[in-house]
């Protein structure tokens, strides 16, 4: 029996879902769920769930939008953030989030990703970051660690990879977070976090592709992957009790960057507001 | 009848503006004008040509392909589109510049277009402008309501006054006898 | 003050702003390209002004994408670009033509392939704006051959844009985008403009692409209208959610080029001047016929019986208005610039029933009238 959430926020009628056996996708997913259920439920944001829209791009990550019961765009390879910009930027109301993975955001969309950080768009960008090409079937991301191998790295990956929510931060991103498949109540924290920040945001969270990565690189099992995040990613309030000799080789499961910025579409309404008036008084 | 006019020099000095001048300028006099441009890829220096064509029947082809009327700034341009002139065309250069030998003297009417611009008017920049009032007065294509309306629309602001010391300055650079030689009407 | 226009000299690029924005277009995203840019000036300058969203963005493909979001949410978009732009528009074009998403493409072409010559005329995107993007697709094509037909005709590409749900190319060249003319533009009051249709077929979100018997256009509500449908660039059957059944695939793609197949004689408009005792035709388009109608006026004077036929709908090609003028004529002289590619669809309609001769230039610059009269003068041989 499917639970009550997934009753209400997923298409029943669209179910099974398309993800391996273990594949954290579906973990990543209903963190969305439970994060909007959170915000419709919370009487100081109230969330419509109507104005919710959900886009996503090409890949593993980018079938969540067809599975979640909300307004759902699932675009082109590496312009979901492209096609999120067009939607948000027309009707400002609407609480646009974007599912994506680790190829289809910083590799052939990286462009997108960067210039919508620097803008300051209102989006919030989910990455479902497997370190891997599920879809095609296992070739190397732009967020594979160096050495490891996938279909199209036999002798192991020679690219340095990203880490995705610095390279938002970077560009200008006002919330960069990172999250993971076995840290869900965190998770599903920082995705709230991230839709009711204005501007915009990007919650990093690390998936797991047992399927490809994890056989390609003798990673284990789903269990194994599992175990990984627990024992080396940390959230905020024990990675900062942590000494900076325990801290070495672990990753911080939070907030990594929030700072304060006009929203590009509150900006653009101002715009026209002045433009207008001046119009009016020639 | 078609007038067809050709404005040429170097990115920069505004030939094209003073094509899209004149023929704004006819339409406010109630004439039927197509203006087009053809220019390489620098926004500053480079070759630029500009092209009005002034009729009262329906203008359809866009270019100009036997000029009656020549603007040049620079001598490159000069040298350039002494070329297929039509046999009466008349021919507006700056007095700096060299006449090559094919054309007859006569129809060139050498005037400091870019001298009256720096000193008199005093901004190099409102040549175009100056070149535009030496045109009109030569040629006597448009009252000077419509050529007043013509300028208007296609500058900023605030410099009105600039631009008409300049179109005046232009028009002072044609003697009359020469106006009278060389006024067309459209028919 | 009088009631009266009275006639304005307006650029070809600044026409298609002035007429998108009276055809309802509130949102532009757009990326810097010769010769089409003065489009995206014209709107960041405008569309503030009646309360209107310009964006300019990071590439072509961005553009092309935030259009098709922006009209899923419910606002007319357009985009222009030109040679290499439209190359990089080209996918998620074909996602607007499969998600039957409404939206115009403004392409000014400039010659060559590559960078080619970016301040120069020429019309070598007439295939590309047919097949550009992969796979079998509908496409409706205008092409304006004056800056008051640029006005009035791109209010016509919103107008079958959002009665058919398709993207609209607005196949537009340098000779007109960058040609300024005097003109008059029609009162908006004597302007057609169609409303999007805000409410589904059947009231079912969940049958969102569900058309009735014999209608080929599925009515959709715009996102956040309260009702949650899913759009994907994936073969979907009428609710709107991936499919791989290979029937409700094939219906899909038979309806969608059916949509315009069914309706070529409400989407086909053709310019036919001085053709009813003509010997020869010349066919052009867009901004050739300038100098065609020039050559037609002259030939005419010397006595020679030449009219013109020009596709204002250039895509689907007016085949039915071209075929029934066969009868009547010993000769076709199809004048563009590029390598002869609304040739390839005359000769394909005309099936060797006529002959078909072909005039062309790619070298940067404008065909003049004389070289097209000296074409007819040796057809006629």
């Amino acid at each position: 029996m499917p639970s009550e959430l997934i009753h209400e926020f997923m298409r029943i009628d669209h179910l099974p879902h398309i993800w391996c056996p273990g594949c954290g996708n579906g973990v990543i997913m209903r963190d969305v769920a439970v994060a909007i259920q959170e915000l419709m439920d919370d009487p100081e944001v109230k969330l419509n769930r109507e104005k919710v829209v959900i886009v996503s791009g090409i890949g593993c990550s980018s079938r969540a939008a067809g599975y979640m019961d909300f307004n759902s765009i699932h675009t082109t390879h590496g312009r979901a953030i492209a096609f999120a910009t067009g939607i948000k930027f027309a009707k400002p109301e609407l609480e646009v989030i974007v599912l994506t993975g680790d190829g289809d955001c910083s590799a052939i969309g990286g462009n997108h990703l960067i210039h919508a950080a620097r803008r300051n768009m209102g989006l919030t960008v989910v990455t479902f970051n497997n370190d891997i090409y599920g879809m095609t079937g296992g070739q190397y991301s732009p967020t594979t660690p160096a050495g490891d191998k996938a279909t199209t790295a036999p002798y192991g990956s020679l690219d340095r990879p990203f880490d995705i929510a610095q390279l938002a931060a970077g560009a200008g991103a006002t919330f960069t977070a990172r999250g993971s498949v076995y840290h869900v109540r965190e998770t599903i924290d920082l995705i709230k976090q991230g839709i009711r920040h204005k501007g915009f945001s990007l919650i990093d969270v690390y998936s797991v592709c047992p399927t490809y990565y994890g056989r390609k690189n003798h990673k284990g099992g789903p269990v194994e992957m599992l175990r990984w995040q627990k024992e080396n990613m940390v959230p905020t309030a024990r990675y900062y009790a942590m000494s900076e000799e325990q801290k070495a080789g672990k990753l911080l499961v939070g907030t990594l960057t929030h700072s304060e910025y006009p929203e590009y579409t509150d900006e653009y309404d101002k715009l026209v507001k002045r433009v207008q008036a001046e119009m009016a008084g020639r | 009848m078609r007038f067809e006019m050709r404005f040429s020099g170097s990115g920069g000095q505004g030939v094209i503006l003073a094509s899209v001048i004149v023929a704004e300028a006819a339409v406010a006099e109630g004439l039927n004008a197509v203006q087009s441009q053809s220019y390489g890829p620098e926004a500053r220096g480079g070759m630029c040509k500009a092209e009005t064509v002034i009729s009262r029947d329906k203008i359809w082809y866009s270019k100009v392909t036997r000029p009656d009327f020549l603007l040049a700034l620079t001598q490159q341009s000069l040298d350039k589109y002494a070329a297929g002139l039509a046999p009466e065309a008349v021919v507006l250069a700056d007095d700096t510049l060299s006449v090559p030998a094919s054309l007859d003297r006569e129809r060139v009417l050498l005037v400091p277009i870019l001298a009256t611009a720096r000193e008199r008017v005093g901004k190099l920049m409102t040549a175009n402008i100056v070149a535009v009032g030496a045109v009109n007065k030569a040629l006597g294509l448009f009252g000077e309501e419509a050529l007043y309306e013509g300028v208007r629309r296609h500058i900023p602001a605030g410099t009105e006054e600039l631009n008409w010391k300049a179109l005046a300055a232009g028009a002072e650079l044609v003697s009359d006898a020469d106006a009278a030689r060389f006024r067309r009407a459209l028919d | 003050m009088s009631m009266a226009k009275k006639a304005v000299l307006m650029q070809g690029n600044e026409a298609c702003v002035e007429g998108a924005i009276a055809a309802g277009m509130r949102f532009y995203a757009g990326y810097p390209i010769t010769p089409s840019t003065e489009i995206a000036e014209q709107c960041a300058l405008r569309l503030p002004q009646v309360g209107g969203k310009f964006i300019q963005m990071e590439d072509e493909l961005a553009s092309m994408a935030a259009v098709l979001g922006a009209s899923a949410a419910g606002i007319k978009a357009m985009t222009a670009t030109s040679g290499p732009g439209f190359s990089l528009k080209q996918e998620n074009i074909g996602y607007g033509c499969m998600a039957e998403i409404p939206c115009v493409i403004v392409d000014v072409q400039r010659s060559g392939p590559s960078t080619g010559l970016p301040t120069s005329p020429s019309q070598g995107d007439y295939m590309q704006a047919r097949w550009g993007t992969h796979g079998d697709h509908p496409v409706i094509a205008l092409s304006p051959s004056s800056v008051l037909e640029t006005y009035t005709l791109v209010i016509r590409a919103f107008n079958l844009s959002e009665k058919y749900r398709t993207p609209v190319i607005f196949l537009m060249d340098e000779i007109v985008g960058h040609m300024r003319e005097g003109v008059t533009l029609p009162d908006p009051s004597d302007l057609i403009v169609n409303k999007r249709k805000a409410s589904f077929h059947d009231g079912a979100y969940k049958r969102c692409y569900y058309v009735p018997e014999g209608q080929y256009v599925p009515a959709m509500k715009p996102f956040g209208a309260g009702e949650r449908y899913n759009i994907t660039g994936l073969a979907h059957d009428i609710s709107g959610f991936p499919t791989n059944n290979n029937d409700q695939a094939g219906a899909l793609y038979t309806r969608l080029m059916e949509k315009i197949d069914r309706n070529v004689d409400d989407i086909v408009r053709v310019q036919e001047t001085m053709l009813d005792d003509a010997d020869t035709a010349i066919v052009c388009f867009g901004g050739t016929a300038r100098a065609v109608m020039s050559a037609v006026e002259e030939a005419r004077a010397q006595g020679m019986k030449v009219g013109m036929f020009r596709p204002i709908t250039v895509w689907p090609f007016p085949e039915g208005h071209l075929r029934a003028r066969l009868p009547g004529l010993k000769r076709i002289l199809v004048v563009e610039h590029n390598y002869g590619q609304m040739f390839l669809e005359v000769q394909r309609v005309v099936a060797g029933q006529t002959p078909v001769e072909f005039l062309g230039r790619l070298d940067g610059t404008v065909i003049p009238p004389a070289d097209i009269l000296e074409k007819l003068r040796r057809m006629e041989g």
